[in-house]
């Protein structure tokens, strides 16, 4: 057995014995820890199968962001987990028969018949100079430029309805208001100078008057 | 030599966890949206290793847009889960039914 194949056998393991983690702890604090070490692991795999960019970019962008909003959610909700764990065994073995069914279902596909190293031999190693961003970014920029702008258009759309679903107005706060503070005239909307008479101080009985 | 159906079958029974993780916890918003993650995290294995296999970097073009929307669909997902926590003071899904479905 190979180095490469002792790193795939255990990395996988580490993978699904993690995802089984995810979905059976009661605490959601501990799910998300255990789906960052499967996306940690994951990565992994993919560098395996020389993808270097996405491998990256999952930990970056997934692990860093991504599962750390899922923490900040998780923390700042009051989670009622007594609650959570009512019929959690009434749907144990439906959920297990299920899910049995559709991994042998699977094997039966996808199983070494189908996709074995005599259908699908093992592609040769990448030469030494080979860029993995350089090839996706060739695809992406060009053949795929298109989707691409429509993914960053649906990232912005992302944040719009985040910041409008999430957004509070508080009737104690005290706002700037831009538009009137933009749209304010030099004549009476600003500082109005005003000629009075002085007053004599209240309280002042006598004047002191200079000799 | 690993060959392409030890990947696939790592990614189906990705996959298949997933699903049962769906049925068992039926009742937090939060760990369905994580399940949805680990489902979608088994497809992008299942694109990048045929990417690998034939060759094609078609796939992992693939799996950055799934990236992309399933960045999107965790950041609505979760401002909808915080709005509806601050409205009803709770996300168990039995207690949602204001729409009486």
């Amino acid at each position: 057995m190979g180095f490469e194949q002792f790193l795939f056998y255990l990395f996988s393991a580490v993978t699904l014995v993690s995802a089984a983690m995810v979905v059976t702890r009661r605490n959601p604090v501990h799910a998300v820890l255990y789906l960052v070490l499967t996306f940690v692991t994951t990565a992994v795999l993919w560098m395996l199968l020389e993808a270097e960019f996405l491998a990256i970019a999952l930990v970056l962008v997934y692990v860093g962001a991504v599962m750390v909003l899922f923490l900040f959610v998780v923390m700042m909700l009051d989670v009622d987990l007594a609650a959570m764990r009512a019929q959690y065994i009434r749907y144990l073995p439906l959920g297990l028969v299920i899910a049995l069914i559709m991994a042998v279902e699977i094997f039966l596909v996808v199983g070494p018949a189908h996709f074995g190293l005599a259908e699908f031999p093992r592609p040769d190693p990448a030469a030494a100079g080979f860029s993995n961003i350089e090839a996706l970014g060739m695809v992406l920029y060009t053949v795929y430029v298109y989707p691409f702008e429509i993914a960053a258009v649906i990232l912005l759309v992302a944040i719009v309805a985040a910041i409008r679903l999430t957004l509070r107005r508080r009737p104690e706060t005290k706002y700037q208001k831009p538009e009137l503070q933009v749209r304010v005239k030099k004549g009476p909307d600003r500082v109005r100078v005003v000629n009075m008479p002085s007053e004599a101080r209240v309280g002042a009985t006598t004047e002191v008057k200079p000799e | 030599m690993i060959s392409l159906s030890e990947y696939l079958l790592l990614g189906g029974g990705l996959f298949a966890i997933a699903v049962a993780g769906i049925f068992l916890n039926r009742k937090n918003v939060i760990v369905l949206l994580m399940c949805i993650e680990l489902m979608l995290l088994a497809v992008n294995t299942n694109f990048i290793a045929f990417s690998h296999f034939l060759r094609d970097t078609t796939g992992q073009v693939f799996v950055f847009f799934i990236l992309t929307v399933a960045a999107a669909e965790a950041a609505i997902g979760l401002a909808i889960l915080v709005v509806l926590f601050r409205n009803r003071g709770t996300i168990n899904v039995e207690d949602l039914d204001t729409l009486k479905g």
